[in-house]
């Protein structure tokens, strides 16, 4: 498994040859706040880099969550979505969002590093 | 407009609040320990809310202040005893709700509570009514501290001898800290508790005895997920100028007497409403996954039509289930009957639930 990257919509990917795992960050979470729903795609479903690919809600409010990546669907995370609240417990570990299969590992090279995320959250917080 | 602050604003800041503006004001939606933990803990322990932004309206005057008041709410003032208090409403000449309310007779008139949002224009619309040997005044030297929970009782008591007495929807004058404060057995979130209106400058003293009782603060989001699982409509979603009482189901609140003899604004629209049943009713409603039907959700019948739509919804914590409540088709309204609710596109299955969500454990 690969480092993980980052997006600037607080999703976090990883990469095992060309299955990306995707899911939301801790700092997103913490900005959420208690998760009480989440909708993972179907595999199959295709999904273009910052296009919407699932569903997460808190108390507060309804949120998309984005892909950072390009790709095929080949899983969602039937587990979170039966138990939406291990999203705030584990969410850079177990509670991933979608796996899939991607095309253009150029986009995976883009993102941002660990540090560079956690510089960016500082930048602008919200 | 200058956004207001409460007397407890930097109290909360202290406490590590997540500030909001709701109704003009910078409000707590949350503390550290979130919405769902808060919303527990005032279920099982006991929790405040700074609800100091509400109005405390007073008004004092002879016998015709209660014919002035009757004219635009329809509860039993002249009857109301002293001490005692009623969820009611302002209404406009069609019957539709300018705010709900809680009413309650003091020695020399009535204290009001008046929704934050609401309070400037009730004022006004109560103010139509007045003679002009009627005082009224908007208290802003106060402030209002909900306290609930089922350790409430147990907590304040220690605090204030004498609370433990009263009846739900009742209240009374205690001395605190040399001085009077007045305290009712009442609240907004299906829990016993009581509210609590203190000089500003003595809050601060209560609040610091209420946490060193492990009471923890509760935002505006824990009081939105409370009072939506006790059924309890909020305004500006649950209620409207355009909605009246019938279709709010909430005539309960329309005292009998009003019923019968009438005498206030929008009567006559009521009068043929309470006969004859309205077009539309509010219901509670209880997705059958996980799905959250929130404001603005539209509701379907199990045929495909759109017979209404969703004006609170969120995540019960205490239910463990979303829950909703909204206003459809009144065919469509008894409890079983099977409903679709869109959301982002999709129609997802639900039912027609009984309200509260949460039963309610009142001292009566």
């Amino acid at each position: 498994m690969s480092e993980k990257k980052f997006s600037k919509k607080h999703e976090w990917v990883s990469l095992d040859g060309d299955v990306a795992t995707v899911g939301i960050t801790k700092h997103a979470t913490e900005m959420l706040g208690d998760i009480v729903f989440v909708e993972v795609p179907d595999a199959g479903k295709a999904v273009e880099k910052e296009g919407q690919a699932a569903v997460v809600e808190s108390t507060k409010a309804a949120s998309d969550v984005y892909s950072p990546i390009s790709g095929e669907i080949t899983e969602g995370n039937k587990a979170i979505a039966d138990d939406p609240g291990s999203v705030n417990t584990d969410p850079e570990g177990a509670s991933w969002f979608f796996k899939l299969k991607i095309k253009d590992k150029g986009e995976y090279d883009s993102l941002m590093s660990k540090d560079e995320y956690d510089k960016f959250c500082k930048e602008n917080p919200s | 407009m200058e956004v207001q602050k409460t007397a407890l604003y930097n109290y909360h800041k202290n406490l590590g609040a997540k500030f909001v503006p709701f109704a003009g004001y910078e409000m707590p939606i949350q503390y550290k320990d979130g919405i769902v933990k808060e919303h527990i803990s005032t279920r099982t322990h006991a929790g405040f809310f700074d609800v100091s932004h509400m109005g405390q309206f007073f008004l004092e005057g002879d016998e015709t202040l209660i014919e002035s008041l009757e004219k635009i709410i329809p509860a039993d003032l002249k009857n109301l005893k002293i001490n005692h208090s009623k969820y009611s409403f302002l209404l406009n000449n069609e019957g539709g709700i300018i705010d709900d309310l809680i009413i309650t007779r003091k020695e020399k008139g009535f204290c009001i509570i008046l929704n934050a949002a609401c309070k400037e224009n009730d004022i006004k619309q109560i103010s139509q009514f007045l003679k002009k040997n009627h005082k009224h005044l908007l208290n802003n030297d106060l402030s209002l501290i909900a306290l609930q929970g089922p350790k409430s009782v147990e907590i304040l008591e220690k605090l204030i001898p004498g609370v433990a007495n009263l009846k739900f929807m009742t209240g009374s004058n205690f001395e605190y800290e040399s001085e009077n404060l007045y305290v009712t057995r009442s609240g907004y979130t299906g829990e016993d508790g009581f509210e609590i209106s203190i000089s500003n400058t003595k809050v601060e003293k209560l609040i610091d005895y209420l946490i060193s009782n492990e009471v923890k603060p509760i935002g505006l989001g824990a009081r939105d997920t409370l009072r939506l699982e006790a059924g309890l409509c909020l305004y500006g979603h649950d209620l409207n100028e355009k909605i009246n009482p019938v279709e709010a189901n909430l005539k309960w609140a329309i005292a009998k007497k009003r019923k019968e003899v009438g005498g206030f604004n929008g009567w006559e629209k009521i009068k043929n409403l309470l006969a004859n049943g309205s077009e539309k009713i509010r219901v509670g409603i209880k997705p059958d996954g996980k799905v959250i039907a929130r404001e603005n959700t539209k509701i379907f019948s199990s045929d495909n039509n759109e017979i209404g739509f969703v004006t609170s919804g969120t995540f019960g914590p205490s239910v463990n289930a979303p829950v909703a409540m909204g206003y459809v088709k009144s065919e469509f309204s008894e409890v079983g009957t099977s409903v679709q609710l869109e959301v982002r596109g999709k129609k997802y299955g639900g039912k027609i639930s009984e309200l509260p969500f949460y039963k309610k454990s009142y001292v009566k």
